[in-house]
C-alpha cells in the first residue's frame, strides 16, 4: 500500500504600492491596500473559501482516511485577518477536525535560510508562534520558502528541533533515484526528508486544464491508476503544491473542484490500494532508504531549481544585501512598526519581480508580476527600503539621544 | 514683419527643450514687434478629417503654464496653425516604425502608456506608414498653408529636421527666404551611427535655406564641418531661459541628505553611466549625499544594473519620466545639478536649474558651455573630475553658494528678447537679401 502525502502552501504577499522618490522621507506607509485587498478577496473568493468548504466535507465523509498538510504563512494570515476574516474562520475548522497537518515554515515566506543562520532561525520561531496563537498547534515538520533546500539547511531545521522537512525531488540531485521513498538529511540523519514527485504534482498543478496535453481530461480514476501502477514505484507519492492550484491557477470551469471531489474515494477505492497519511505521519511510517546529499541550494521552482528567480542578478543580489544589512539596527531599535515593515520587506515575491530570466518560464513569472519589468519593481523597492532605512537610522538617532538624557 | 513659423507645441504638451525654445523663441520675437504664424503638428485622430485646422490663440491650452499680465501681448501678436499629424520631436524613424507596426498589429487606433515611471505617448495610426513618409506628407500640407497664407509673412523659420522639407516646400510656393534652426544634429542624437536618410533631409534643409541658425558654436561647427554648409551662411544664436512668473513655494524636503540630480533623457547622448561613475567614488567619500536619476531612455535598464552592482541602489534614486510641476519640484529639491552630456547642442536644463538656485557642473562638451562662467565644467569623460567637482559642491557652502548666486544672476541676463532680436536681425538681412535677387 502506498502512502500518498497531499500539501499545500497557502501564500499571499503584501505588495507595495507605486512608491516614487518625491514620498521618501515623507510617506511612511509602503503597501497598496486597493490591489492587496482585491487579490486577497478574489482569491479567498475563488480558492480558499470553496476549496476549505470542500476538503471539509471530503474529511467529514471519509471519516479520518482522507488528510492532507498545509503551510500558511504569516503574511497571508496577516492578510486573511485584514480583509478575510472567515478565510481563518475556515482554516481553524480544519485544524479542528485532526486530519490536517500544520507545517512551520518562515513567517514571511522570506529567504532568510539565504541570508544566514540567525535570520532564518527568527523567522521560522516568528512563523511556530503564529501557529500556536492561531490554530493552536505546535508544527513537528518543517517546509522552507519555494522548497529552499540543501544540506545546510537542513541541518539547520534540524537544530530547530523538526523531525521532517520537505524539499523537491529534484532530477540533478536525485539522479537515478526515486522520489517516491522517505529520504534522511546529509549531515543530521535525524531529519527526514519527503521528496515532490513534480511530475505527478504537476500534473495537477500545471496541466489539469491544458488542452493540447495527450492525457487531458484529467480524471480522479485515470490519475490514482498512475499512482499505483508500477511506473510509481516506492512507498509514498508526495504531491506538494501551491493551494491557489484550486479554482485560481486552474479556474472552477476547468473541472479542478470535481476531480478533487472525486480524488479520495478514487484513491480509497479496493482496486487502488492507497492511503492518505499528512507530512509527520507519513515520515514516520517509513524508515528512509537512504541520506540524501545536497551540497548546494535548490528549489522547486523554474525548469533549473534553483535560487536564480530570486537572487539570480545583481538586480536581486543588491536588494537582498541592502535589506539584510538592516538586521542589526532593527533587533536593536526593537520596535513593533518597524518589525512589521521588516517583515514584510523579506517576502520572497519582491525578489521575485526583479527577475530577469524570462525565457522558458516567462509564463509562471509574469503571471504574478504587478510590475512592467524587473527594472520596476527593483527601483520600487529600493524606493521603499531607502525610506525605511532613513525612517530606522532617525529612530535609533533618537532612541540613543533618549538613553543618553536619562 | 510677420513669419511663418513651423515649430513644436510648447511646454507642457512637450517637456523636451525643443518646445521649451519654441516658446520663449516666440515670447521673445512678439515683444520685438514680429507677428508669428505658428504651425505645429496635431495629432486629431480619427474623428477629425481635415489636414489643416486654424487655431484661436487664446484657446491654446498650452499657454497655461504662462497665464499672467504679459500673456496677451503675445497672443495678439500670434496665430496658431495645426497640421493634423503625430510627428513629435525626438522621435526617430526606427521608433516611428515600432509604433506603427505595433497599430497594425493591434488594430487600435490611439494608445498611451499609463506607466508613471515612463514618458506618456500618444500615437495615432492613420498617419503615415514610416516617418519618412509622414515628413514628406507633412510638407504637401506645409505647402498649402503657404500658399493660403500668401502676402501674410515676409520670411519662414522651421525647427528642425523633421519641419525642414515643410519650409523648403512654404520657400518654393511663396519665394520668401527660408531660415531653418538647428537644435540638434544627426551627429548629437546617435553619435556616429547616423541614419543617413535623416542626416540627408537636415543637409537638404539647411542647403536650400538663406540662413541657418545653430543654437552654439559647438552645433555650428559640425554644421560647416561635417555637412559642409558654406560657413557665412551659418549663425549662431544661444538659447536662453524664461523666468517663470510666480514661482511656487519650494517644496517641502523629504530627506535631510544633499542631493545630487541629473535630469534628462537617459540615453547616450546625455552621459548617464558617466554620471553614476561619478556617484560611486563620491559616495565612497560622503555619506550625507543621494543621487536622483530623473527621466527615462533606452539606457534606462542598463543604468539600474550598473547601479545595483555598484552597490549604491540604497543611495542612487530613479524618479521615471517627469513632467510639468514634478520638473520644477526636482530642481527645488536639488543641491547640485550634473549635465554630463557626450553631446549637447545646447542643454536648456542647466539653466533651469540654475534659476531654481542650484549650482551647476556641465560637460565642456555642450553648447551651453559657451554662455555661462558660473557653472563648472569637466570633460564628459573625466569621471575623476566630476566626482571632485560634485564632491566639492556638496562639501563646501561657501564654494556653492557662490555658484548658486552668481549663476542665478548670470542666467537672469540670458534673455529670449535678446535672441530675439538677433533673431530679428537675421530675418531683416534676409529679407533684404530676397528683394536683390
Amino acid at each position: 500500500m502506498k502512502t500518498v502525502c497531499l500539501y499545500f502552501q497557502v501564500h499571499q504577499p503584501w505588495r507595495l504600492k507605486k512608491y516614487r522618490f518625491f514620498n521618501m522621507g515623507k510617506d511612511h506607509y509602503y503597501l497598496d491596500d486597493l490591489l492587496n485587498r482585491s487579490v486577497m478577496q478574489k482569491v479567498a473568493r475563488q480558492c480558499y473559501l470553496p476549496m476549505n468548504a470542500l476538503l471539509l466535507k471530503l474529511i467529514k465523509e471519509n471519516k479520518g482516511k482522507f488528510r492532507c498538510s498545509f503551510s500558511i504563512t504569516g503574511i497571508a494570515v496577516e492578510q486573511f485577518k485584514a480583509y478575510a476574516p472567515e478565510v481563518l474562520d475556515s482554516f481553524r475548522e480544519l485544524a479542528a477536525t485532526g486530519c490536517v497537518e500544520f507545517l512551520a515554515e518562515t513567517y514571511s515566506h522570506s529567504l532568510a535560510a539565504l541570508a544566514s543562520p540567525e535570520d532564518f532561525a527568527e523567522q521560522v520561531k516568528l512563523h511556530t508562534k503564529m501557529l500556536k496563537e492561531e490554530f493552536g498547534v505546535k508544527p513537528t515538520a518543517f517546509r522552507n520558502t519555494e522548497l529552499i533546500y540543501s544540506d545546510e539547511i537542513g541541518k539547520a531545521v534540524a537544530d530547530m528541533g523538526f523531525k521532517t522537512m520537505l524539499a523537491e525531488g529534484a532530477r540533478h540531485v536525485l539522479g537515478w533515484k526515486s522520489p517516491n521513498f522517505v529520504y534522511a538529511n546529509a549531515i543530521n540523519q535525524k531529519l527526514r526528508l519527503l521528496l515532490r514527485n513534480y511530475k505527478l504534482s504537476d500534473d495537477i498543478a500545471f496541466r489539469f486544464s491544458n488542452k493540447g496535453w495527450d492525457q487531458w481530461p484529467l480524471t480522479a480514476d485515470k490519475y490514482a491508476s498512475w499512482l499505483t501502477s508500477d511506473e510509481t514505484p516506492g512507498d509514498v507519492i508526495n504531491l506538494f503544491m501551491d493551494y491557489e492550484t484550486f479554482g485560481e491557477h486552474q479556474n472552477a470551469d476547468t473541472g479542478i473542484f470535481d476531480f478533487m471531489k472525486q480524488l479520495p474515494a478514487a484513491f480509497l477505492a479496493k482496486k487502488h490500494q492507497l492511503e492518505f497519511a499528512t507530512v509527520t505521519e507519513t515520515a514516520s511510517k517509513y524508515q528512509p532508504v537512504a541520506v540524501l546529499h545536497c551540497p548546494h541550494v535548490m528549489s522547486w521552482a523554474d525548469e533549473e531549481r534553483d535560487v536564480t528567480a530570486w537572487l539570480g542578478n545583481e538586480l536581486q543580489n543588491e536588494a537582498f544585501s541592502k535589506l539584510y544589512a538592516q538586521k542589526d539596527k532593527v533587533f536593536a531599535l526593537d520596535n513593533p512598526d518597524f518589525y512589521n515593515v521588516w517583515s514584510f520587506l523579506q517576502t520572497s515575491d519582491h525578489f521575485y519581480y526583479m527577475a530577469t530570466k524570462w525565457l522558458s518560464d516567462g509564463d509562471v513569472h509574469s503571471y504574478f508580476n504587478p510590475y512592467d519589468s524587473a527594472y520596476d519593481a527593483f527601483v520600487n523597492y529600493m524606493n521603499v527600503l531607502s525610506d525605511f532605512i532613513i525612517e530606522l537610522d532617525a529612530a535609533l538617532a533618537a532612541q540613543k539621544k533618549k538613553v543618553a538624557v536619562h | 514683419m510677420r513669419v511663418l513659423m513651423f515649430g513644436w507645441e510648447f511646454p507642457p504638451h512637450i517637456a523636451g527643450g525643443l518646445g521649451t525654445a519654441c516658446y520663449g523663441m516666440t515670447r521673445g520675437l512678439a515683444r520685438n514687434g514680429v507677428d508669428v504664424s505658428f504651425v505645429v503638428p496635431h495629432a486629431y485622430g480619427d474623428e477629425d478629417q481635415r489636414f489643416i485646422h486654424i487655431v484661436n490663440a487664446s484657446d491654446v491650452d498650452a499657454l497655461y503654464g504662462a497665464t499672467g499680465s504679459d500673456a496677451d501681448d503675445i497672443l495678439a501678436k500670434m496665430s496658431f496653425i495645426h497640421i493634423d499629424s503625430n510627428m513629435v520631436p525626438y522621435i526617430s524613424p526606427e521608433e516611428y516604425e515600432e509604433y506603427h507596426k505595433q497599430y497594425v498589429e493591434s488594430g487600435r487606433t490611439e494608445w498611451s502608456t499609463t506607466d508613471a515611471w515612463k514618458q506618456r505617448y500618444t500615437f495615432s495610426g492613420k498617419y503615415g506608414a514610416n516617418l519618412m513618409e509622414e515628413v514628406a506628407r507633412y510638407a504637401v500640407v506645409a505647402a498649402q498653408v503657404a500658399k493660403e497664407l500668401e502676402g501674410q509673412f515676409d520670411v519662414i523659420h522651421a525647427h528642425d529636421w523633421l519641419t525642414y522639407y515643410a519650409g523648403i516646400a512654404a520657400k518654393r510656393v511663396s519665394g520668401k527666404p527660408l531660415v531653418v534652426h538647428m537644435h540638434a544634429t544627426e551627429y548629437d542624437r546617435s553619435g556616429e551611427n547616423i541614419n543617413t536618410q535623416t542626416y540627408a533631409i537636415e543637409r537638404a534643409g539647411m542647403m536650400a535655406a538663406d540662413r541657418v541658425m545653430a543654437v552654439s558654436n559647438l552645433t555650428r561647427n559640425i554644421v560647416i564641418n561635417r555637412y559642409g554648409i558654406p560657413a557665412e551662411k551659418v549663425v549662431t544664436v544661444h538659447n536662453a531661459v524664461r523666468f517663470a512668473e510666480n514661482s511656487s513655494e519650494a517644496p517641502e524636503r523629504g530627506v535631510k541628505d544633499k542631493i545630487v540630480t541629473f535630469l534628462g533623457r537617459i540615453t547616450y547622448q546625455k552621459g548617464p553611466d558617466y554620471f553614476v561613475e561619478a556617484a560611486a567614488k563620491v559616495l565612497k567619500r560622503l555619506p550625507n549625499v543621494r543621487f536622483v536619476m530623473a527621466g527615462s531612455g533606452d539606457m534606462m535598464n542598463h543604468i539600474i544594473r550598473r547601479v545595483a552592482r555598484l552597490g549604491i541602489a540604497d543611495r542612487f534614486h530613479f524618479t521615471g519620466f517627469l513632467r510639468g510641476e514634478d520638473v520644477h519640484k526636482m530642481f527645488q529639491l536639488s543641491d547640485v545639478y550634473v549635465m554630463p552630456s557626450v553631446s549637447e547642442p545646447f542643454g536648456i536644463s542647466p539653466l533651469e536649474a540654475m534659476r531654481s538656485n542650484v549650482p551647476v557642473i556641465i560637460s565642456k562638451q555642450s553648447g551651453v558651455a559657451e554662455v555661462l562662467d558660473y557653472a563648472v565644467k569637466v570633460d564628459y569623460w573625466d569621471v575623476d573630475a566630476l566626482a571632485d567637482a560634485i564632491y566639492g559642491l556638496v562639501k563646501y557652502p561657501a564654494l556653492s553658494n557662490m555658484f548658486a548666486s552668481k549663476g542665478l544672476e548670470e542666467v537672469t541676463n540670458l534673455k529670449w528678447n535678446d535672441a530675439a532680436a538677433k533673431i530679428k536681425a537675421v530675418y531683416e538681412e534676409v529679407i533684404e537679401e530676397n528683394k536683390k535677387q
